[in-house]
């Protein structure tokens, strides 16, 4: 949330006030009937909270402090656990009562304009200057961290409508034309992809032509692994989970919020029956009683497409019989890059802060709801089909400088064809910019690049000839992660990308633990300066890196570690 | 705040390990992680996340450890070791993480400090990390709304310590971590100011916190103590042990300590209910009545005028003018004269030598105290059944149950520590069943919360046993082998169906039935209840009840089950053991049974005819004895029979009417009002002795003040009356080896505490009885094979449903309960004289429905007047829906509106409890405000404000 928390006098009960009620907010009997009536008719259950959360907040622009204590009611929940939860997602507008004891009124509309790198390069300042003056007191105007529109950038999202190449008259206009919602541009439907030979392959599987075993084997042979960022064999964690002991569930990450990552966006908005097919195909394989898909909140047309094919698929299902289909939940996320973070994700869809969790145990063990759980990208379920159908050599005999299979990088930045590029894994980034991209924008030459978005690092221009796949980046304290590139070029700099990317993790820092917590904020403080105190700052990213829980704070040092050894110019 | 819980983690799969830790291997097993194997190796890895007891969450990464080939360090502290790991805790890279830690978090700590140990600078000094380097973050503002508790956050380090212990383990639920990031910050409810939250000022956030940032109030805990003083607590029967913190012959402030029924935990009566021993008020001279102020039962009083009514003595004065006179009556008027009240608040030795005193000294059986007004009922249907009035399993058994009924009590309010462990069960998957009329704060957490229609207990009760029998689902192994009587039983149960009980209970047949299916089929069911159950005519005939619940399910005699009277006072237990109650001796051995009657005589060197034969009055029944004339003088210790008292306005009346009041106590209480003699007593702290909780544990309570003035510890009060009274008894001595004489010869005569000596409660602080010889463990499960009673089983007593003696009518449409609030204790002689106690419910309240409050065109906050045949109180109306409409229930705490004006002095025929859950009153808008004198109402607090 974007602490909006209307701050109330600091006082304590007054001895009226102990005379009137027991301790504490009570329950205001309107705003109860007010979320009963948004909670419909069903058994309130504690993990649909965020859910709750998003039908409170969809409805009122905003989530007032007696609406949250009517939800913990509810849920039999203390008002508490209700209000760590709203707070900690930026997307939840909390208000707190006034001096007259109600809410102050939400703002008529909320206008986002995505700070993040690509758009930071290319005016995402200006419009955040301009724009409140433009659009008036009653649009809130707010910065916020990537949406995942970079190759769009500047982006802006009026309400949920996304706004490409936005310009201070271009978000105007749609302001003006009452343009608040984004309805998903034509796609591959259900009856299209069937018609096409969707989903023959899952029966194939489910129906026995095909055994799991093979299936494994071949996946296995794919070489596939987890293209969230963390490179995971997808066929080993595909075993592992299935030898664990039932229930087993599944949760799908599609929280695409590493800056400048787009991909999962572009497939699923062209072709999303392929990835259910194979995420259906990898829960019959392993045995998965129930799936749950968490989308990021801001793929607003993602979500608009995702749940009518899911409603479409439940009412024809693809198999003859129903009860082989597992469960499957579409949970929207709320506005927090740590939920891309498996255990955070499942956090999330527990209906908590989303707090990375310490292993062991891991997730394959203990995950949803202490389950065994098989947590799985977006992208790497969308290749399962095309693997399954070509085997698994296709797959690996893709690739370049002797890596193996294909990679989906979102390019953005300078240059001059940015957007989701299939390329072969371990291709160069100079390779990338001039076969796939166009080349650089005109006036612009390769300067420096980000082979992995925010938190894989920063590589000069020099350093142009390192094939970009898992595992070639680490020996230059980088990654590829979700294969996002981001090129800059002789207008930009290193030290501003570091302070852009430093400010992010700082935003989205869950708070949990000291290193990453503190760390980045004294970070960002400390690279804020004109001068930087490189000891200083070496030492506190070592302890970042060892001592932080999850991926966040152990990354988060990458651009600075970077900046320091590749861009010492910068600094002199 | 991890979702595996700590019952999750039990069932990861952990062996006996060896492993390399700092070079040298070592070994570790069943879960152990690193940090506590560490310790016991005398390795001390920094922490401040972390502490024993809580949930480790491995926040704070002050405990970074390198495990040799991992990417990362890893947290000590939630880190299990496996075969062949090398770790190392000292490492150069381990050594700069946690010294980095420790560095980031100093640099935002403030420059003011709150606490006399900062975890972060201790740890840092010890690490040798110097000034930190870092800018601090910007100010952070602190909350200094609550009495209790100053809230500093800018000393707060996020390590979420207080959190688990408002949530993990009291279960308050108060304390959250909201937002994110570097703007991360604990709040209460909805980041609201403490002193305006839901908070219920346990302070278990303020034991937990490693920096200071919780804090009790007003710095006292600044202050270097003189001493410590390992002691319990004085108000419930849970039995917490505490210590405190003495200094200048004041406390400071209190600690948890790791005692059996508490490990640590207290609630805001034990932790800030202790000042009330430095009040002003306290009296400190004995005093007697002065000639010319005759004593009436309608007076309203002031502590402060103490004078206008009392004139000074010396003790000698008073003892010969108290003493005297009762021996008087005595001699005149026969031994039946007399009566002696004795409290649940005094300890084992004083309880067993005020009833001996009344046993020799008065010479009849005329000796009872506040057990009648409590859990009578339970106790008589206890030993009717079972033959034993005392618990089952201690409450800590909830946490082994799968199942557990609470009926008729409210321990978050009542016995919150208690709670705690209920909670805690709850939240590791065992099921809770709340039966109550009022929806108490535990209902949020039940699995069935059954509201029942007041007055209805026998019929839901009833109800349940008829599904068990009809569904077969009794324990037929059981009731053949330990029990009599079951077919009488079963077939009286036949008549009451679910389907036929439902429109009187108010309860859908259905839920009965699978609330009695819950309890009869579980592994381990468990039953605890409270005055709901007791205080009605038909309370007997409720807890007889719920004990034939148990035997015909079979659910007794193992851990987990039993039946579990919650008791009220700290001594209720052991003063009912100790026979301060008309019908029985020491240890349950009743007075009309010649071979009992026998051997007493013989231990008190008397001959067995001077003992009475007969049981004496109860508490009720010594008002009416006094009305009638019988009863002519009274010896009253540490109770309040004018605010405790059913009918109070009569049960003044009748106290005025005495011919000699003897009162001993520490304030100027109602009753004292109304005595002859008033002996300044200590205080709880004040003095030394033994105190029996709720689970059957022995404990010691010690001496940590000196008393104020020329008040005297009540021991040798109680020894120097009975010296007036011609029974000698210089040969227990003086002080604490009185203390020790009294309770040696209580346990030669009480065979259940034969094996507790002085000693060894002096070196085990609690031991539980039943322990019969020296070097018995104790027993805190009972009735495993047979049951305490002639025949070794236990008998079913079956009951049938007998109306309240007063039910609502045109004139008095609404009924009354009667009960406490969390921070007031019984008649609030104590709790509304102390500060922070006072200062949080500072005002007499009725409890009334908001729907209730509508229909009287009310607002919250009115001054409503309650009304019921017998008196009227006006008082504030609370709307608060725990009450169902149609019910008010009020705190009998409030001398300005003393709710027991109105109560019913109706009784149980079988125990003599009156009825305070039930009567009829008419509720209306308006009133003269209640009138405070010179305590209540915050004026403490405001004093102090005012001071700084």
């Amino acid at each position: 949330m974007n602490q909006l928390v209307i701050p109330i006098a600091v006082e304590g009960a007054s001895r009226q006030r102990k005379r009137q009620a027991p301790k504490g907010r009570r329950v205001d009997a309107a705003a109860l009937a007010e979320v009963q009536t948004l909670l419909g008719d069903e058994a309130p259950r504690g993990d649909l909270l965020i859910e709750y959360l998003h039908r409170i907040n969809d409805c009122f622009g905003q989530l007032s402090a007696q609406h949250l204590a009517a939800l913990a009611q509810e849920l039999k929940l203390a008002q508490t656990e209700v209000y760590e939860v709203a707070t900690f997602y930026h997307h939840f507008e909390v208000v707190k009562e006034g001096p007259d004891g109600h809410a102050p009124a939400a703002a008529a509309l909320m206008v986002r304009v995505c700070d993040g790198l690509s758009c930071e390069m290319v005016g995402a300042r200006q419009l955040l200057e301009r724009l409140p003056a433009l659009l008036g007191a009653d649009v809130r105007v707010v910065p916020v961290p990537c949406i995942g529109r970079c190759e769009q950038a500047p982006a802006v999202v009026v309400h949920q409508h996304p706004v490409s190449w936005a310009t201070p008259e271009t978000v105007l206009a749609v302001v003006q034309a009452d343009l608040s919602r984004h309805e998903p541009a034509p796609y591959l439907d259900l009856a299209a992809y069937v018609a096409q030979g969707g989903y023959a392959l899952l029966r194939d599987c489910v129906e026995g032509r095909r055994d799991v075993e093979s299936v494994l084997k071949t996946m296995e042979d794919s070489s596939l692994r987890g293209l969230g960022g963390a490179g995971f064999p997808a066929g080993r964690k595909w075993r592992i989970v299935r030898s664990e002991p039932a229930p087993r569930l599944m949760a799908v990450n599609i929280d695409e919020g590493e800056p400048g990552t787009f991909k999962d966006r572009y497939h699923l908005e062209g072709d999303p029956h392929r990835f259910l097919e194979g995420m259906l195909i990898a829960a019959w394989a392993v045995g998965i009683s129930a799936i749950y898909i968490y989308l990021r909140d801001e793929y607003h047309g993602c979500r608009t497409l995702l749940e009518a094919e899911l409603a479409k698929l439940r009412a024809t299902p693809p198999l003859h019989n129903s009860r082989d289909m597992p469960m499957i939940e579409l949970r929207r996320g709320a506005g927090a890059y740590i939920c891309g973070e498996e255990s955070a994700m499942i956090e999330s869809i527990e209906g908590k802060r989303g707090l990375p969790r310490l292993r062991p145990p891991y997730v394959a063990q203990v995950g949803l709801f202490g389950r065994p759980t098989l947590a799985h990208n977006f992208e790497t379920l969308y290749w399962v089909r095309e693997l399954l159908e070509k085997g698994g050599a296709w797959f690996a005999s893709q690739g370049r400088h002797g890596r193996k299979g294909l990679r989906s990088f979102s390019v953005s930045g300078r240059v001059r064809n940015p957007g989701v590029k299939l390329a072969p894994a371990g291709i160069t980034v100079q390779e990338l910019i001039d076969e796939f991209c166009g080349g650089m924008q005109p006036g612009h030459a390769l300067y420096a690049y980000l082979p992995g978005g925010a938190s894989g690092g920063i590589l000069p221009a020099s350093m142009n000839q390192i094939p970009l796949d898992f595992d070639t980046l680490q020996p230059y304290g980088c990654f590829i992660g979700s294969a996002a590139v981001i090129v800059l070029s002789q207008h930009d700099t290193a030290v501003n990308a570091a302070r852009n990317l430093m400010r992010f993790f700082e935003h989205e820092s869950c708070g949990q633990c000291t290193p990453c917590r503190v760390g980045t904020s004294k970070a960002v403080a400390l690279i804020s300066q004109p001068r930087w105190d490189q000891p200083l700052l070496s030492e506190l990213s070592q302890v970042m890196r060892d001592a932080s829980i999850c991926g966040l704070g152990q990354a988060a040092p990458n651009p600075v570690d970077c900046v320091i050894k590749y861009f010492p110019h910068e600094l002199a | 705040m991890n979702a595996i819980t700590r019952a999750e983690r039990a069932h990861i799969e952990a062996t006996t390990v060896s492993f390399i830790l700092d070079g040298r291997e070592v070994a570790g097993g069943s879960g152990e992680t690193i940090i506590e194997i560490a310790q016991r190796e005398g390795i001390d890895i920094p922490r401040l996340c972390y502490v024993p007891g809580l949930d480790a969450v491995g926040n704070c990464r002050a405990c970074m450890v390198e495990i040799k080939g991992e990417r990362v360090l890893a947290a000590s502290c939630c880190r299990v070791p496996q075969a062949g790991m090398e770790v190392s805790t000292n490492s150069d890279r381990a050594r700069k993480a946690q010294q980095m830690v420790l560095e980031l978090l100093q640099s935002d700590m403030p420059e003011t400090s709150y606490t006399r140990h900062n975890e972060v600078d201790e740890w840092a000094s010890r690490l040798n990390v110097g000034k930190p380097r870092f800018a601090p973050r910007p100010a952070v503002s602190g909350d200094l709304t609550h009495a209790a508790i100053a809230v500093n956050l800018d000393a707060c380090i996020q390590c979420t310590r207080c959190l688990r212990a408002c949530r993990d383990e009291q279960v308050n639920d108060v304390i959250g971590l909201a937002f994110r990031g570097a703007h991360a910050k604990i709040v209460f409810d909805m980041d609201d100011p403490m002193g305006a939250s839901t908070c219920v000022a346990c302070g278990e956030c303020v034991q937990a916190c490693p920096t200071g940032a919780l804090m009790p109030a007003r710095d006292v805990a600044l202050v270097v103590p003189d001493k410590q003083v390992e002691s319990v607590c004085p108000y419930c029967g849970v039995g917490c042990q505490l210590t405190y913190n003495v200094k200048d012959n004041k406390i400071l402030y209190v600690e948890g300590r790791d005692g059996p029924a508490n490990h640590k935990r207290l609630c805001v009566k034990g932790r800030y209910g202790f000042d009330y021993a430095n009040h002003p008020q306290r009296l400190t001279t004995p005093l007697i009545r002065r000639a010319d102020a005759p004593k009436r039962g309608d007076f309203v009083m002031d502590p402060d005028n103490v004078m206008q009514v009392f004139r000074e003595a010396s003790w000698e004065e008073a003892l010969e003018h108290a003493g005297g006179t009762l021996r008087r009556i005595r001699d005149t008027h026969g031994k039946k004269a007399l009566a002696g009240f004795g409290s649940a608040k005094g300890s084992n030795e004083e309880a067993y030598l005020f009833q001996k005193l009344v046993r020799l000294g008065f010479g009849s059986n005329n000796v009872d105290h506040c057990t009648r007004l409590c859990h009578a009922s339970s106790v008589a249907a206890l030993l009717e059944g079972i033959g034993s009035g005392a618990v089952s399993n201690p409450v800590m058994d909830v946490t082994q149950a799968d199942v557990v009924i609470v009926i008729g009590a409210n321990p978050t309010v009542n016995h919150p520590v208690a709670a705690t462990w209920i909670k805690n069960a709850v939240q590791n998957g065992t099921k809770l069943i709340v039966m109550d009329p009022r929806k108490s704060e535990l209902a949020r957490m039940a699995h069935r919360f059954v509201q029942f229609k007041p007055d209805t207990d026998v019929a839901l009760l009833n109800a349940m046993m008829h599904v068990i029998v009809d569904e077969g689902m009794v324990d037929e192994a059981f009731i053949a082998g330990r029990t009599l009587g079951y077919e009488e039983l079963a077939e009286n149960v036949k008549g009451y169906s679910p389907e036929a009980m439902a429109p009187i209970c108010g309860i859908p047949a259905e839920a009965i039935r699978d609330v009695a299916r819950l309890y009869a089929t579980s592994r381990a069911s468990m039953i605890l209840w409270g005055m709901g159950v007791s205080q009605h005519v038909h309370g007997t005939d409720n807890a007889r009840c719920l004990i034939a619940l148990a035997l015909m399910t079979g659910q007794i005699g193992r851990p987990g089950t039993g039946l579990h009277p919650l008791r009220g006072q700290n001594n209720v237990q052991g003063a009912s053991d100790a026979g301060l109650i008309p019908m029985m001796y020491p240890d349950y051995q009743r007075v009309d049974n010649p071979q009992a009657r026998a051997r007493f005589a013989e231990a008190w060197g008397v001959p067995a005819e001077q003992l009475d034969d007969q049981p004496g009055l109860t508490v009720v029944e010594v008002m009416h004895a006094i009305d009638k004339g019988s009863v002519k003088g009274m010896y009253i210790m540490g109770e309040n029979p004018a605010m405790s008292d059913p009918d109070a306005n009569h049960a003044r009346a009748s106290l005025a009417s005495l011919e000699m009041l003897v009162v001993q106590d520490i304030f100027l209480t109602e009753t004292a009002y109304l005595a002859d003699v008033i002996l300044p007593a200590s205080a709880f702290p004040e003095k030394t002795g033994s105190f029996s909780n709720t689970d059957r544990m022995v404990q010691l309570g010690r001496q940590a003040l000196q008393p104020p003035g020329d008040a005297r510890q009540d021991l040798w009060i109680i020894i120097q009356l009975a010296h007036r009274l011609g029974v000698d008894w210089s040969g227990y001595g003086e002080n604490e080896a009185a203390v020790a004489a009294v309770f040696d010869e209580m346990r030669l005569t009480m065979p259940s505490i034969a094996g507790i000596t002085w000693d060894r409660l002096q070196r085990e602080h609690s031991v539980t009885y039943p322990c019969l010889h020296e070097g018995d463990a104790g027993t805190p499960v009972v009735f495993v094979e047979d049951f305490p009673t002639a025949t070794g089983k236990a008998r079913f007593v079956p009951a049938d449903i007998i109306p309240a003696a007063e039910r609502p009518d045109a004139d008095y449409p609404h009924v009354l309960i009667t009960g406490r609030q969390l921070e007031h204790w019984h008649t609030g002689s104590m709790t509304r004289r102390a500060t922070v106690l006072d200062a949080i419910e500072p005002d007499p309240v009725a409890m009334l429905h908001p729907l209730d409050l509508a229909a009287l065109g009310a607002q919250p906050g009115d001054i409503v007047t309650i009304s019921s045949r017998r008196g009227s109180v006006s008082l504030y109306a609370r709307a608060d829906d725990s009450s169902p409409p149609g019910a008010v229930f009020v705190p009998f705490c409030f001398y300005e509106a003393a709710i027991n004006e109105l109560t019913n002095s109706a009784l149980d025929p079988v125990a003599k409890m009156p009825e305070f859950k039930y009567c009829a009153v008419h509720v209306s808008l308006g009133g003269v405000p209640p009138e405070q004198t010179s305590y209540g109402g915050g004026q403490l607090l405001a004093a102090l404000d005012a001071r700084h």
